[in-house]
């Protein structure tokens, strides 16, 4: 089977975040970015699944501009085989994402696609459900857990009460929690090989798509800070505290 | 006269509580009110559903087809049935999560997930970038199509003599796509986290699972929930549904005591507002002590010794 994997570039997860001075967004020159860690382990999930002769060929797609060849080139070390770029200047927000990938996935028919189940900058959780709808294909959300099986593939969603096991009739859409693996480092020979693997860059408007973002920003400010608090010196003091000043028990 | 659909998280059996949370949001859109439960069996359901303060209508859709509750489905219903409305809401739950993107995609409409604030009919807030950026967003959608964080919104209390109509929905749409196979669901022997008045969290500090005891022991105590961080649910210390985060649960409870987590952004963005924070460590430097109410810098399991044996500390 051949399995499309999607991977965002955003900033790197440890990074604390600055904010633009006239509260339009938060400023990203100049900081470290990484791929979504979602999406690292979307690939991981992809490649595995290819090491194990479940898969034949894996396919990372990123959106974004030019800059996004890196994150490709992360994934194509991770063991991808090739990568596409759709190449955009606009903000792509979740629904333009999904008819983009739904555009490929209908030039690439893979069996599987496989996404981070949010990006850790806008943290929407929408695009894979979306694709899925666009496609009327099967979805399985939040998954810990891929089985394939011939005509279909078993999951294990992460939901708020425990667990959920489905069957997915293929093609479908995945999109990875953070316990369905352990993303792998990357080798320098990996990355050496990365540089000669294909990348394919198609401009976005190509496709001929309202990808206009439909939600306007009108403003980014940082969440009100917490007084600072107080340094208690034992369990004593500290439910007396509890008790009689914060009266919370 | 603006027209909201209200789809309801529920089991079959039980309306879930963060209805009434969600409802609070709904009304504050200001419009007519009208629920949709779509389910197997869910009499309970309905009849709960009629005591949701301010509601016109009641929309059913029982059938075996509907008995989980599944995307592929109650996307398409959804999205049907959200064409004589102005908005759509449900909770930001892993049930409305994955249902909601899928009909809003099928609307051609985008959607505004985990709103903790309504400024307007067209305007709303939300996090992004793991609670540390609030953004205000407008939308020109003719169906917006929102989530609401049920934590931001206080809970609406349920009416006793009130009667709303009943409508059957005939519609069945079959499930072609997916099937369910099963659910392993933690039995609920303390609080919901997501509605408990007291959280005791544990983190990689408690370094095994038979530490990790000495926090269930605690919240038991105190009749509070479990909570646990990252770090100790990939530790196999707790279970999936225990994790708060960006990615997990988010919380707000009247008290959140959190012990040996250090507090990375992403768990604090699950957390932070909480009304009081209690941070337990022997690290005087971890992150959690920025957000901490009251912060004890001591050995944990000396503490969690110390108020074992100590008999004023109980409550309830």
């Amino acid at each position: 089977m051949k399995i499309l994997v999607t991977v965002k570039r955003v900033m790197d997860y440890a990074v604390p975040i600055r904010l633009k001075e006239d509260y339009s967004g938060v400023d990203t020159a100049h900081v470290k970015m990484s791929m979504n860690p979602f999406d690292e382990i979307a690939v991981e999930e992809a490649v595995r699944l290819k090491e194990h002769g479940i898969a034949q060929e894996v396919v990372a797609i990123s959106i974004g501009m030019l800059e996004c060849q890196d994150t490709l080139r992360t994934a194509l070390a991770m063991g991808a085989d090739r990568a596409i770029l759709v190449e955009s200047a606009l903000e792509i927000q979740p629904l333009a994402a999904a008819k983009i990938l739904k555009v490929l996935a209908l030039r690439e028919s893979p069996q599987l696609i496989i996404l981070g189940k949010q990006a850790i900058d806008s943290d929407h959780n929408q695009t894979g459900q979306m694709l899925a709808g666009l496609l009327n294909w099967s979805q399985g959300t939040f998954v810990s857990k891929v089985l394939v099986e011939k005509e279909k593939v078993e999951v294990i969603r992460e939901i708020d009460g425990g667990l959920e096991t489905l069957a997915l009739q293929l093609p479908a859409v995945i999109t990875a929690d953070l316990r369905l693996n352990k993303p792998r480092y990357l080798s320098l020979p990996h990355i050496m090989q990365a540089k000669q693997k294909p990348l394919q860059i198609i401009p976005a408007e190509e496709f001929q798509l309202d990808l206009q973002p439909r939600l306007q920003r009108i403003k980014v400010t940082t969440p009100q800070k917490k007084r600072a608090g107080i340094k208690v010196v034992n369990i004593k003091e500290l439910w007396a505290r509890l008790k009689n000043e914060a009266r919370v028990l | 006269m603006m027209k909201i659909l209200f789809l309801m998280e529920h089991d079959n059996k039980v309306l879930n509580s963060t209805n009434y949370h969600t409802l609070t949001a709904a009304q504050a859109l200001g419009g007519e009110i009208e629920v949709v439960i779509i389910g197997f069996r869910c009499e309970a359901v309905v009849h709960a559903a009629q005591r949701l303060p301010g509601i016109k209508k009641i929309f059913v859709a029982d059938a075996k087809e509907y008995a989980h509750q599944l995307a592929e489905n109650s996307a398409e219903l959804i999205a049907r049935l959200a064409r004589e409305y102005h908005f759509v809401l449900t909770s930001a739950s892993t049930f409305g999560k994955n249902c909601l993107p899928r009909a809003a995609a099928l609307l051609d409409k985008a959607p505004v997930t985990d709103v903790v604030n309504i400024i307007s009919t067209d305007t709303f807030e939300r996090y992004s970038y793991a609670g540390n950026a609030l953004e205000r967003l407008s939308t020109k959608e003719t169906i917006k199509l929102l989530t609401i964080r049920t934590t931001a919104f206080a809970a609406a209390l349920p009416v006793a003599n009130q009667t709303v109509a009943v409508e059957k929905i005939d519609t069945i749409i079959p499930n072609t796509l997916s099937q369910f196979i099963s659910q392993t669901l933690t039995p609920a022997v303390r609080p919901e986290l997501t509605t408990a008045r007291i959280i005791v969290a544990g983190g990689r500090g408690l370094k095994t699972a038979e530490n990790f005891k000495l926090i269930e022991k605690l919240a038991d105590r105190l009749g509070a929930a479990v909570g646990a961080s990252r770090a100790a649910v990939d530790a196999g210390f707790a279970s999936n549904d225990c994790q708060v985060g960006q990615t997990g649960k988010i919380v707000a409870p009247d008290l959140y005591i959190a012990i040996g987590i250090s507090g990375a952004i992403q768990h604090l963005a699950g957390m932070k507002d909480s009304k009081v924070i209690v941070a337990i460590n022997e690290d005087p430097d971890a992150p959690i002590f920025s957000v901490a109410d009251y912060g004890l810098v001591a050995d944990l399991f000396n503490v969690l010794m110390e108020i074992e044996n100590s008999k004023d500390i109980a409550c309830n």
